[in-house]
């Protein structure tokens, strides 16, 4: 275990905590309006203050990571659960066409920016979590797949595969049994950052008002409902962005950390 | 080299090709009939009727799909239903923001990358290495909107150094435009060459490892001198990658930051078309993106050949 | 005189001690040769020399370079002495060079950062590098880049730039290993001249002892950090004195007895075999080339017969063996294990009846699976594998057979060294008592007293089990004990094929002649000391 594991481990754990204590519990209800407690500062009552119609922010990001750790999770389930497959196919059957056309596609799906097309789906189909989970999981589909392409034709390079095909294994079963053990550490490694980046997409998305809609509370729209008035009530705007950051920088340390820890090899070269 | 220059232009015709097909079908099958789509559900069944001979939607897909990219060869892309004006000219003025944006980030970016990671490779371990890389791990973390509202509280609000948003336009003179682009820029780029700069002390350090360089050490080569002249040329290869890569995310990822500054660019006129349902401009815009991004990654596989003696070899 | 003088070098990593007390000298126009099996520390010597260590080792005694010791040297006095009074070539030469620069740039460099000489005449100085290490100006001008050079060229121009300002000392850290024997003979012939005309000293670095017995004047031999043995060539080979010396000449030439072969009767028939392999497209519409690695390759294999395949590489043999493996598909001509076509189709009936051992002995497992797991591979090949007890009693036996314990079936494969890894690799490839077994390079990674006792392994499996085999292997010492016939390989073609004992005594073909002139000899020191 190394300094980074620890530490991103702790961070990703508190976040994880708070969206699961706030199924059962949170300081007030974060619908509860109070417009006379309203833009109150952190304080003994409201231990993060208050927002402009008097909600308690601090039950309000609880339920917040709920929504962000929700959205991120099944998009980089998207993306694992076809990207994998998709990726282990074209390396066992590395130069024919399916492989052509897997990576591909691949590129045509990084050639489109992501975030227009991400506002392009919620915008068509409708905002909400959902969609942006769809929107978000289409992207991590061609990392998965390319990751896993990749570190498979190495090792079916390797003289353990080539022993297994002398010993009668098909492409498919040699994918399964040696194939996707001996990537599994990268997939997790991958899985943390894509998670990161699927809070950040989610937070990006809902500050235009294209993620979960109201009353799901998200800490994006809270930064976009802060933005007007960031000039007298800057707590507003500082305390979802610090959850933010607090949760991405959480899951890249971990990340990190992950990849030293799994790789012997990192581990001498550093 | 030549050679290689056509093979790298000829995928990118047909990736653009390819990309105009997604592009059409997602837009002009996936919801329905577009023109109902555009005016919404409290439509006049007549005022649907005269947008759907407007658009040609009585044509078939084929004749469409060819109108619509022929159109675009020859630098007609439509007239914008909710503006009423070509989306040519409309495009063409918000590129005046959107370009000078995405290149200003870009260099910035580039600019604070380049020496944060070379100084953190070459100081592997040390006090100085773990400071560049715990900032750029902060830099990853921070979603670039929030930090442009930070920037935005400090700079324009409390120091009043800039404006808090909008575009002051050229013809008030390059140095009023830039510095209304510097607070979006400066939003943009750092979590970029945080990224960039993990980036290229990681091919640095990639490279330290290589044999080369053990004999470049044997000749009497200084650490410093084997990185400098060995190393650099060498790590450029990944390091031009995630440049291309950066600079379609500056273009089009801008469009939240747009929103932050109210800065009239492409981002903010593809969201506005959205939310209009004005397909037309919508399809052009994404069109465009996607060109810009497939073109810079052609520049960015030429630029390797550069670096790269044996691509320039290879056919 | 000496040049260079190491007295009782140390050196240590944390608390693991990598050299312990190791004294020897270089005289100008002297080849030293530092030999040992791999953990020796013979590669570590070099580099303290060159103060390249890594930042964490720390080392004691002194190394003088004439009256200079090199351990009080700073960091920045080292790189005025390195290139310019020291030089060095590596073991690789296909990474040893930058590949995006140029080699008369990289050779320059060598005298441009001494600040020598001008560009100009660096440039000329260069050029007559090349010439003198044999890469002429029609050919190889300064502008070419290293990608278009083969692996002896690139040592060729690694050498020019380690001599380019006349060292009093160059080091060769195993310089001809990643070569072919035939240019493996031009190279050491290049080092030798070089040192006579330079009056230079030489500290060459292998663990070849044939290389050493051929070129040196003096042998150090090392192991585990220590010297073990010190002399003049001729001396130390006639007179050796310690145990260790003794065991590691005797094994570098360990001889083999086999059994007798069979009458014979055909396995595996090879007939017109063709493998193409296509290259890129001169232009978009050009007719697809094709690289023809196996052109109408025939040999029959004979039941319980041991059968070499020896070539350079390049030469097809790993290409002719994956397409007997059925890995790869033929584009002409046919391979038939008894009578039935190999095809890169599954067919069990044909995997149970062939198994192989690569070379690499730390990629040919699964690092996640035990060694159980590993061995019973093969037993996906069966319709009724053994299940239970006569499972456990199987693995128990193979493992036995090849020297290992049973207990060891529950260990991971991490657990194991080199050669006890090539042990597990042939426990999988025996475990279904295959027809015919595949040895690709399987002993070349091996340090030579662990390959000789591989051999031994080989030959009494021979006779336990009567395998048929076929052994496929740069190293000619190697198949020369433990094959009963060979078969050479040039450029796709079976050039020759003979019983291994004619090969070797009367080569017919031309580069039969060629290859088996150029790989170094361990001269007969018949002295009964083994």
């Amino acid at each position: 275990m190394n300094r980074n594991l620890i530490l991103g481990l702790g961070l990703s754990c508190v976040v994880v905590l708070a969206a699961l204590v706030s199924f059962v519990w949170t300081p007030f209800d974060h619908t509860a309006m109070n417009i006379p407690a309203k833009l109150q500062t952190p304080n003994g009552t409201h231990w993060l203050g208050t927002d402009h119609f008097g909600r308690d922010i601090f039950s309000m990001i609880m339920v917040g990571a709920r929504t962000s750790i929700a959205v991120a999770l099944v998009a980089v389930g998207i993306g694992m659960g076809l990207g994998v497959p998709l990726g282990l196919a074209a390396a066992a059957k590395k130069g024919s066409l399916l492989d052509e056309g897997i990576m591909r596609a691949n590129d045509l799906v990084f050639a489109f920016p992501s975030l227009v097309i991400a506002i392009l789906i919620t915008a068509i189909f409708g905002a909400g979590a959902i969609n942006a989970i769809i929107a978000i999981g289409i992207f991590n589909i061609p990392v998965f797949a390319r990751i896993t392409r990749g570190a498979a034709l190495s090792l079916w390079e390797r003289e353990f595969i080539l022993a297994a095909q002398v010993s009668g294994k098909g492409a498919a079963r040699i994918s399964g049994e040696h194939i996707l053990p001996n990537v599994a550490n990268l997939l997790i490694v991958q899985g943390t950052i894509q998670f990161s980046l699927g809070i950040l997409a989610e937070a990006g998305l809902s500050y235009v008002g294209l993620g979960a809609q109201p009353p799901t509370p998200s800490w994006g729209r809270m930064l976009a409902d802060a933005q007007t008035m960031v000039s007298f009530a800057p707590h507003l705007a500082l305390i979802p962005g610090s959850a933010i950051v607090v949760t991405v920088l959480g899951l890249n340390l971990m990340g990190d950390g992950l990849r030293d820890w799994l790789d012997p090899k990192l581990r001498l070269a550093r | 080299m030549l050679r290689y220059a056509l093979k790298r232009g000829l995928s990118l015709a047909i990736s653009l090709a390819v990309a105009s097909l997604v592009i059409f079908f997602v837009i002009e099958i996936a919801p329905g009939d577009p023109a109902s789509f555009m005016l919404g559900i409290n439509a006049e069944p007549d005022t649907v009727a005269a947008l759907r001979t407007e658009l040609g939607l009585d044509q078939s897909k084929l004749q469409r799909y060819l109108g619509w990219v022929g159109g675009m060869l020859s630098g007609d892309f439509g007239m914008s239903y909710t503006y009423r004006t070509p989306v040519a000219e409309m495009i063409a003025d918000r590129m005046w923001v959107s370009l000078p944006l995405a290149i200003y980030a870009l260099t910035l970016s580039t600019l604070i990358a380049f020496p944060a990671g070379i100084y953190a490779a070459a100081r592997r371990g040390k006090p100085g290495d773990m400071a560049v890389m715990g900032a750029t791990q902060l830099g990853v973390a921070v979603p670039n909107f929030w930090f442009a509202m930070i920037l935005v509280l400090i700079f324009a609000i409390n120091l009043r150094w800039f404006g808090a948003g909008g575009f002051a336009g050229w013809d008030k003179g390059f140095g009023a435009a830039m510095k209304s682009l510097t607070l979006p820029a400066i939003a943009l780029a750092l979590p970029q060459a945080a990224i960039l700069a993990r980036v290229m002390r990681s091919a640095l350090l990639d490279i330290l490892g290589e044999d080369f360089m053990r004999t470049a050490r044997a000749k009497g080569l200084t650490r410093r001198q084997a990185l400098w002249r060995h190393g650099l040329r060498n790590a450029m290869i990944p390091v031009l990658t995630i440049i291309g890569l950066q600079f379609s995310f500056l273009l089009a990822g801008a469009i939240i930051i747009e929103q932050v500054f109210f800065l009239p660019g492409l981002g903010r006129l593809v969201f506005q078309a959205i939310s209009a349902r004005d397909l037309i401009v919508v399809e052009s815009v994404v069109m465009l993106l996607v060109f810009a991004v497939i073109s810079v990654n052609f520049l960015v596989d030429l630029a390797y050949a550069l670096v790269d003696p044996r691509l320039r070899s290879r056919t | 005189m000496t040049l260079l003088n190491i007295s009782n070098l140390s050196l240590r990593i944390g608390t693991f001690k990598i050299l312990k007390d190791v004294s020897f000298s270089v005289a100008p126009g002297e080849i030293v040769a530092v030999t040992g099996e791999s953990g020796s520390g013979k590669s570590m010597t070099a580099f303290s020399v060159m103060g390249l260590l890594p930042d964490t080792a720390e080392a004691s005694g002194a190394l003088y370079l004439e009256d200079q010791n090199l351990l009080d040297f700073s960091e920045a006095q080292m790189c005025g002495m390195r290139g310019k009074n020291i030089g060095m070539v590596f073991q690789e030469p296909m990474t040893a060079l930058n590949p995006v620069k140029t080699i008369g740039d990289q050779v320059m460099e060598t005298i441009l950062i001494h600040k020598a000489m001008s560009p100009e005449q660096a440039r000329d100085r260069a050029r007559a590098l090349l010439d003198r290490v044999g890469l002429p100006e029609d050919r190889f001008p300064l502008g070419r880049f290293p990608h278009e050079l083969s692996g002896g060229q690139r040592q060729r121009v690694v050498i020019a730039m380690a001599i380019a300002l006349r060292p009093k000392l160059l080091i060769a850290d195993e310089p001809t290993t990643a070569l072919d024997v035939t240019t493996q003979a031009q190279i050491l012939d290049l080092l030798r001249d070089l040192v006579r005309e330079f009056d230079m000293g030489l500290m060459i670095i292998t663990h070849d002892l044939a290389v050493v017995a051929d070129l040196a004047d003096r042998i150090v031999v090392m192991r585990h950090g220590e010297l073990v043995e010190t002399g003049t060539t001729q001396e130390l080979l006639h007179n050796m004195q310690h145990p260790y010396t003794k065991m590691l000449f005797a094994a570098s030439n360990h001889q083999v007895t086999l059994p007798q072969a069979p009458a014979p009767q055909p396995l595996l028939e090879v007939s017109g075999a063709i493998r193409d392999y296509p290259l890129p497209r001169d232009g978009l519409f050009a007719k697809p080339k094709h690289f023809r690695a196996v052109k109408e390759v025939s040999f029959t294999l004979y039941r319980g017969e041991r059968l070499g395949l020896v070539g350079e590489s390049g030469c097809g043999k790993s290409t002719l063996t994956r397409a007997i493996l059925g890995l790869e598909p033929l584009q002409g001509g046919d391979i038939r294990l008894d009578g039935m076509p190999i095809t890169t189709e599954q067919n069990p009936e044909i995997r149970r009846r062939m198994q192989v051992v690569f070379q690499d002995p730390f990629g040919s497992f699964n690092p996640r699976h035990r060694v159980d797991r590993l061995i019973t591979e093969p037993f996906h090949t069966l319709t009724d594998p053994p299940k239970g007890m006569a499972r456990s009693d199987l693995i128990t036996e193979t493992l036995r057979a090849v020297g290992l314990k049973s207990d060891d079936a529950q260990k991971y494969i991490h657990q194991f060294s080199g050669g006890q890894r090539q042990r597990i690799a042939i426990a999988r490839a025996l475990i279904t008592r295959p027809e015919l077994i595949l040895f690709d390079e399987a002993v070349s990674a091996l340090d030579v007293s662990v390959r000789a006792q591989i051999l031994d392994l080989l030959a009494e499996l021979c006779e336990a089990y009567g395998l048929s085999y076929l052994f496929i292997s740069h190293d000619l010492s190697v198949v020369r004990t433990i094959t009963d016939r060979c078969l050479v390989m040039q450029k796709g073609e079976i050039v020759e094929a003979a019983p291994t004992e004619e090969i070797f005594a009367a080569p017919q073909h031309p580069y039969t002649r060629a290859l088996i002139a150029a790989a170094p000899q361990l001269p007969d020191l018949n002295q009964g000391a083994a």
